[in-house]
């Protein structure tokens, strides 16, 4: 079980929270990992608070349960540091990334008093840079790839482009744009 | 094929039809139903003028026709309804009871 | 060749079913198994199969319409999940005392109510004694499998008994992760092509089937029927070695994990096993003797199997995640309580009510069982047999 490492993300639904777990997952299988990706289901409703969750592994996951204190978590909506306790049972050592365009200094005092490590990704930026529209899903990804380790990042980017290029198979000139914006979120992220 | 029908109430768990299916067709006419009636419809053949109106009545198919001509009761299978006394025009069918 | 793939528990069972490709399979949707039937239809339109797909207008409708085709010699199935199965209640019945082979691959979900949309088994161990042969899955994996070996089970000659496959609402059917996947072929071949003996659509052959059943025939009917279910383990052992030469990966009545040794020892049914055996693992570590039982057929129910496998054990909780309402527990805990006073034996059992309505069960839940377990060996007395896992006092 120690060399699994657990992730959180929480987003509001409609945000695709759910869909970056899944895009995670689907990565990091790629990759050779074990891997799981689901969702905490509750009543589906637009903007309400939803809880996704990923685990990455070399062993086979056997576990079934939530996670509750993972290693890494992804605010994907930096208005939800007001109502959840996102670092709620962050393991020491661990970091949070938020979505957002504000200073970790400014973010940090709605945090419970948390002390850890603290990362910003402005995904809006990124993505309206990169794509021209808001979708945080991508960059955030990005970040998360980066920040946890999960992969190399030369191999993470080909096999996003693999990625793009099935799933947007008939749009084909989106896919530079979000290569664009994977590439620049890993860059913002350090 | 027809070891339902001559299985009877002896039958055993064992030899039971499968789901109790019902094997082969046709198989209500093994039952002879017309045990059960107590008093029987007469046809009186000198009145009849073959109309037929009594035919699609009967709720047991229990009255042959043969080249568009009716015949007597199929006794084995009529239970005694009295439906055809009371289609018939002519007083053809007569029945204890049944005017 | 076996294919390395990452796939929901709800796509692994469309996509099974895509491998079988079976005649009928009429559809109702409810949460969390309505992926079943949307992932198929895609395989339907995109003329993957040449399954006959009917949208019907709910799950008595669903349930009929498979029963139908069942007896018109198709091999049918249907999907569905909590008060979709309650509505079937009835046709579950018509399917199993027609003998006819039947999947229905049930997604569990609690009953209402409160209302939920999440994961327990009160659904199908609502169902438990309708005559239907019930499989259940830890993962995806188990899912799958359970899928491709359902038909060979039920349309088994001295079986011809409907079977569920069951798997717990969104902790695996919406879970994705990692799984392996037979060639199509393979699947083809060790599902085979269904020769019904006796079918409503056989020209040659004329019958009936639903017929009404007297005082004089229906015991007779239900005790041939339940000739059947003891004709089953015997056919799911034979089912599982074939399945196990072309997948590597062995099936029986309950997996039994890190049992030779164990003086205690938890019995549950579903994804918790999981979860169960990575707490297994870690007081194995600081020496504890425990281990744990994974019930995969639950109907019929493998008792004497069972009470072997518990044979060394000094005590043993029983997870059930359903209620029954009898004040002493659930229906697992029932079952198992039964086989180990049939086998005579002197293990201390407890039985635990957890995980309804989706509430989550963690490796530290599991570890506060078996450190009950160790208290009621200490104590020599099971003390309260009846009891709840996870809920706030």
């Amino acid at each position: 079980m120690s060399r699994t490492t657990e992730i959180r993300w929480h987003g509001r639904g409609g945000q695709g929270a759910k869909t970056a777990a899944l895009l995670l997952a689907d990565v990091a299988f790629k990759t050779g990992k074990e891997v799981q990706g689901f969702p905490e289901y509750g009543p589906e409703r637009m903007g309400a608070p939803i809880t996704a969750y990923n685990r990455i592994s070399d062993e086979k996951i056997r576990t079934h349960s939530n996670i509750y204190e993972p290693e890494y978590v992804v605010v994907v909506d930096e208005t939800l540091l007001e109502s959840i306790d996102v670092t709620a049972g962050l393991k020491e050592g661990g970091c949070v990334l938020v979505n957002s365009n504000k200073p970790a200094e400014e973010l940090r005092p709605l945090m419970n008093g948390y002390e850890g490590d603290l990362k910003v990704l402005d995904a809006r930026k990124v993505s309206l840079a990169a794509l021209g529209k808001y979708f945080p899903n991508t960059p955030l990804l990005a970040g998360v790839v980066k920040l946890a380790g999960v992969m190399d990042e030369e191999v993470f980017l080909r096999e996003m482009r693999e990625s793009f290029e099935h799933k947007f198979a008939r749009k084909p000139e989106v896919v530079e744009g979000n290569m664009r914006a994977l590439e620049m979120a890993l860059k913002e992220v350090h | 094929m027809d070891r339902a029908v001559e299985l009877g109430a002896r039958v055993t768990w064992r030899e039971i039809n499968e789901g109790t299916m019902v094997t082969g067709g046709g198989t209500s006419r093994e039952f002879n139903t017309g045990e059960w009636a107590v008093i029987k419809p007469t046809f009186e053949a000198d009145k009849c003028r073959q109309c037929l109106l009594c035919v699609p009545v009967c709720p047991d198919s229990s009255i042959p026709v043969k080249d568009m001509k009716r015949l007597d009761f199929d006794y084995d299978h009529c239970k005694g309804c009295g439906i055809c006394v009371k289609s018939c025009p002519f007083g053809a069918i007569e029945m204890e009871g049944i005017e | 060749m076996a294919t390395k793939d990452r796939l929901s528990g709800n796509e692994a069972v469309a996509f099974a079913l895509k491998q079988i490709n079976p005649d009928v399979f009429p559809a109702f949707p409810i949460t969390p198994s309505t992926e079943i039937p949307q992932n198929f239809a895609t395989y339907v339109s995109n003329g993957e199969v040449d399954t006959e797909f009917i949208t019907v207008e709910s799950e008595h409708s669903s349930m009929s319409a498979a029963i139908a085709a069942s007896a018109a010699g198709a091999r049918a199935l249907t999907a569905t999940s909590s008060c979709g199965l309650a509505y079937m209640f009835e046709p579950l019945y018509i399917a199993s005392s027609d003998r006819l082979p039947l999947l229905l691959a049930v997604v569990n979900r609690a009953l209402t109510g409160p209302i939920n949309i999440n994961c327990d088994h009160s659904d199908s161990m609502g169902v438990r004694e309708s005559g239907w042969i019930q499989l259940y899955a830890e993962n995806n994996q188990e899912a799958y499998d359970n899928l491709v070996q359902a038909y060979r089970i039920s349309e088994n000659p001295a079986v011809r008994l409907p079977i569920m496959v069951c798997q717990d609402g969104f902790i695996t059917s919406h879970a994705v992760q990692n799984i392996e996947l037979l060639e199509d072929e393979a699947v083809k071949n060790f599902v085979g092509e269904y020769e019904p003996e006796h079918y409503l659509l056989n020209r040659d052959e004329v019958m009936a089937i639903g017929s009404y059943g007297v005082s004089d025939y229906y015991m007779e009917a239900k005790r041939a029927q339940a000739e059947a279910m003891l004709n089953v383990p015997s056919v799911v052992l034979e089912v599982g070695k074939d399945f196990e030469a072309i997948s590597g990966r062995s099936y029986g009545f309950f997996e039994e994990y890190k049992m030779e040794d164990a003086d205690r020892a938890v019995v549950v049914i579903g994804s918790a096993a999981g979860t169960g055996k990575d707490a297994v693992d870690m007081l194995r570590e600081s020496g504890e003797k425990v281990g744990l039982i994974k019930v995969r057929m639950y109907r019929p129910f493998p008792a004497e199997a069972l009470a072997g496998a518990l044979k060394g054990v000094k005590a043993v909780a029983v997870l059930d995640r359903a209620e029954s309402y009898t004040n002493c527990g659930g229906p697992l805990g029932a079952d198992v309580m039964a086989a180990l006073f049939r086998a005579r034996s002197q293990a201390l059992a407890v039985n635990y009510i957890y995980g309804l309505g989706g509430r989550d069960i963690t490796v530290k839940d599991f570890a506060k069982v078996y450190e009950d377990l160790a208290e009621v060996v200490r104590n020599d007395s099971a003390g309260d047999t009846y009891r709840y896992l996870g809920v706030r006092e």
